[in-house]
């Protein structure tokens, strides 16, 4: 009985959270402009957006949208992994507590701050705003994760590898190389993807940061849309696609691991 | 020279960490201490506590922060007696959920959150609800969720079962062991819980803009009107007071 209402209670939950999204896949088989409309089963919302003819603008919310998150998440993840292991061999005192307490700021703080507080410095420097600057304020809240996924992995590795390595004569680059990312490389995929994830979702940050330049990202693509009362209607099959592959994926990821775990 | 030099920096494991301090001083510590400086500036560049003066003197201003903080108790409120029985009902093998569940708690997060919030207006349009503050709270509570059951369903997972074990061991009642025992153990989730949706909530400005047809302003509308018209002072002004605000909340959350 307690089984049954407690499933009850999360499919319900489920639904509720799923049924916009369930809206946005349905309507993205129709040509309907406007999100709601069904004006007969058609594919061409699919065809326009592959094809490219959804319009300049779309092309390049999405361009820069993948560039941004690309770059920053690559970056993210390499400063990332190498602060983790500086803050890992800190001695505990006034200095890695300052790192850690600062890096748990870009968490804390709502888009809106980060946005607004990094586009001040800009402003103070005299700097233009523009992909510089969002991808910047992008690398500053997606590293602190990166950091905060790196962490378990360093606890739990043995510390004397990395010193065995450089007895038997590897240079601290190849004792890099061979011992430690190897061993952090979990860590590291799933800071990773936490980083393009936080990127893609992004609209305060950089929409602060963007400048009133031409640097459109989905977000703001959306956003400036939706202003004007209009929603491209190519965003529905966009999303629907992104959503399913990302769906399969995690479905992928966890019969893979429930194998891996039976196997054990 | 310039080589060995490196090596031997390099070799110290704990320097590898400065790029990343310089980092955070460039982009973390520098633009805070920037909303500081903008806020204590008038018009003229001199130094002054106008702004502050402007804030605490404009009935609006302090009426829509109070709004604000009004909206995200209620959103906060809700987040938590939605979220903790889901966390619980997940993390709990008995009811032999999915594992695959809490990843489907964050999976809307990939689809735009302007456009879900969208969706959820067709979604209203679609069952003749009107839109403005039940929709704001509607949409809030359904984007900033699964930021309070992710807290909390890992401080469940977490969870020192023995614990538990001990309670029953020494005859507490059902009721007893999870008022006693698993409620106080899964607190700091709920208070992460509480610091990722409650400061989120109240700077919103894009979700009550497209839930309420412009009709709600909450905070963070203000602090991005602001920015807009060019008053970076001002803007400045108010989101040093969103910032005191989080200050205050987590001192809440680093108390237990």
């Amino acid at each position: 009985m307690k089984k049954v209402f407690a499933n009850a209670y999360i499919w319900i939950l489920m639904l509720l959270l799923y049924a916009p999204i369930l809206l946005i896949l349905v309507f993205s088989f129709t040509e309907a402009k406007v999100l709601g409309t069904w004006t007969g089963f058609s594919t061409n919302l699919y065809r326009n957006l592959l094809m490219g003819e959804a319009g300049e603008a779309l092309n390049n919310a999405i361009y820069n949208t993948v560039l941004i998150a690309l770059v920053a998440a690559a970056v993210s993840t390499i400063l990332g992994t190498f602060a983790a292991i500086g803050i890992h061999n800190m001695r505990h005192g006034r200095v890695r507590q300052a790192i850690t307490f600062t890096n748990n700021i870009p968490m804390i703080n709502p888009d809106i701050i980060t946005g607004i507080s990094i586009f001040l410095l800009f402003v103070f420097l005299g700097i233009g705003r523009g992909l510089f600057c969002v991808i910047c304020a992008h690398i500053a809240f997606c590293t602190p994760y990166v950091v905060l996924n790196v962490m378990p992995q360093l606890m739990k590795m043995n510390p004397n590898l990395y010193e065995a390595a450089l007895d038997l004569g590897a240079t601290p680059m190849q004792a890099l190389r061979k011992v430690i990312i190897p061993e952090l490389k979990s860590g590291m995929i799933s800071g990773f993807i936490l980083a393009i994830t936080l990127s893609v979702d992004d609209f305060a940050v950089t929409l602060f940061t963007k400048g009133s330049g031409t640097v459109e990202t989905l977000s703001t693509y959306i956003y400036a849309d939706a202003r004007k009362g209009g929603l491209t209607p190519e965003l529905r099959p966009l999303f629907s696609i992104i959503f399913l592959v990302i769906l399969v994926l995690l479905v992928f990821y966890n019969l893979k691991t429930a194998k891996q775990t039976s196997n054990n | 020279m310039i080589r060995y030099m490196m090596s031997k920096i390099l070799a110290n494991r704990a320097n590898w960490a400065w790029p990343y301090a310089i980092i955070l001083t460039i982009f973390v510590i520098m633009p805070l201490v920037m909303i500081v400086y903008y806020s204590f500036q008038d018009a003229e560049g001199q130094w002054s506590l106008h702004n502050f003066h402007k804030f605490f003197l404009s009935t609006d201003s302090v009426n829509t922060l109070i709004y604000s903080i009004g909206i995200a108790m209620i959103t906060t409120i809700l987040c938590i007696l939605l979220g903790y029985p889901a966390a619980y009902f997940m993390a709990k093998t008995e009811y032999r959920l999915p594992k695959v569940m809490a990843s489907l708690f964050i999976l809307p997060m990939w689809i735009n959150v302007l456009l879900r919030t969208l969706a959820t207006v067709a979604l209203f349009d679609f069952a003749h609800l009107p839109l403005g503050e039940g929709a704001l709270v509607f949409g809030m509570v359904y984007n900033f969720l699964p930021f309070m059951v992710y807290p909390i369903y890992n401080t469940m997972l977490k969870m020192d079962g023995s614990l538990i074990e001990a309670a029953q061991d020494l005859g507490a009642s059902p009721r007893k062991v999870f008022t006693e025992v698993f409620l106080p153990l899964s607190m700091p989730g709920v208070y992460s819980g509480i610091v990722m949706v409650f400061m989120p909530t109240i700077s919103t400005f894009a979700l009550a803009e497209l839930l309420t047809m412009n009709n709600v302003k909450l905070f963070g509308t203000l602090i991005q009107e602001n920015i807009n018209a060019g008053l970076l002072g001002y803007g400045a002004a108010l989101s040093l007071i969103v910032l005191i605000l989080i200050g205050l909340t987590s001192f809440f959350d680093s108390e237990e």
